[in-house]
């Protein structure tokens, strides 16, 4: 577990390498973040850093969170949220974190609320296969049966129905970075990532994979 | 699109791009990478549309290889792009001519 930054996703564009290969982007705006609270061993059994992102209205802010971020001396924040950390993290409550943290090559995960779809029926939320189109067919994209009979005598759990989907947070992991922009405060990532633009995201370096892509390249 | 991310895309457009039509015979000169060696490999054909904005923009050169009819879709602003050289002019009253692909047969 270690620190990583807040961020609003802006969009998506694409981009050249030096081999000249055109690769899919999403345009983060990552921080700067203030460190809002620090918690300790001593203090709270566990280490993590609580990061702020964005700062919003005074008049806007529940006193709560304007109370909580005056204590680090920030304007209120938008976007709140906190990471495990080492206990060696070298941070402190009011420090900056920036994109300088992350390297081009490394691989990311990033965490953010997914589009949400309204109702769906049972095709596209589970991918079931609907029924036949034709010859009769009244069955076009309806689930089917969903169960047996007097044993068990009731719906097994996680049987998938018709509901809402999308609106779920959703963690996409091993991204690699493509660019960082110190000068923007900008993260170039490829592929895509949950969520609308100007949706809030989490970056945070990948749980799964430490080495950076030009690493595990040479390795090759 | 967000300015922020319209500014990336166009720092990409960095190329000049030799202007050509639809219709236009060219040949385009790609960068092909042989082992270490890299040459100029050259497609010569009709350009047959130009789809996209921006970084998108890709256009379709259709030529006919040995009786066959081969398409071939490049990124316009592809570095691997050497450059685009304009054999013919012509002018086409559509913007897409995907009829030459039911023509070439018939000629076939």
């Amino acid at each position: 577990m270690s620190v990583g930054i807040l961020g609003k996703k802006l969009g998506m564009t694409q981009l050249y390498d030096d081999k000249g290969v055109l690769h899919p982007v999403t345009v983060i705006q990552a921080g700067p973040c203030t460190v809002l609270q620090a918690k300790t061993m001593e203090k709270d059994k566990y280490v993590s850093f609580q990061l702020g992102f964005e700062d919003r209205k005074e008049k806007n802010a529940p006193a709560a969170v304007k109370g909580h971020c005056k204590k680090a001396n920030s304007a209120p924040k938008a976007f709140i949220r906190e990471f495990r950390a080492k206990p060696d993290e070298a941070l402190k409550v009011g420090d900056q974190v920036t994109v300088k943290r992350f390297a081009v090559g490394q691989f990311v995960d990033v965490i953010a609320i997914s589009k949400g779809k309204g109702f769906q029926g049972v095709v596209r939320r589970w991918r079931f296969a609907g029924g036949g189109a034709s010859h009769g067919s009244k069955a076009h994209r309806r689930p089917g049966a969903i169960g047996n009979r007097t044993w068990p005598g009731r719906i097994w759990k996680n049987v998938g129905m018709p509901g809402h989907m999308g609106d779920v947070r959703i963690t996409i992991q091993n991204l690699p970075v493509m660019q960082v922009r110190e000068a923007d405060n900008i993260l170039l990532i490829r592929g895509s990532v949950p969520g609308t633009e100007d949706s809030y995201v989490v970056v945070r370096p990948s749980v799964k994979i430490k080495k950076t892509s030009a690493a595990s390249a040479k390795k090759k | 699109m967000h300015p922020t991310v319209f500014k990336i895309s166009k720092e990409q457009l960095n190329k000049e791009v030799a202007p050509f039509a639809i219709g236009d015979s060219v040949k385009v000169h790609t960068k092909v990478v042989e082992g270490e060696k890299e040459r100029i490999q050259i497609f010569a054909g009709v350009v047959i549309a130009r789809k996209g904005t921006g970084i998108n923009q890709t256009f379709t050169v259709r030529r006919i290889s040995y009786g066959e009819g081969v398409e071939r879709v490049f990124p316009l602003f592809s570095p691997r792009i050497d450059r685009i050289e304009v054999e013919r002019k012509s002018k086409a009253r559509r913007s897409k001519l995907y009829y030459l692909r039911k023509r070439d047969n018939m000629v076939v």
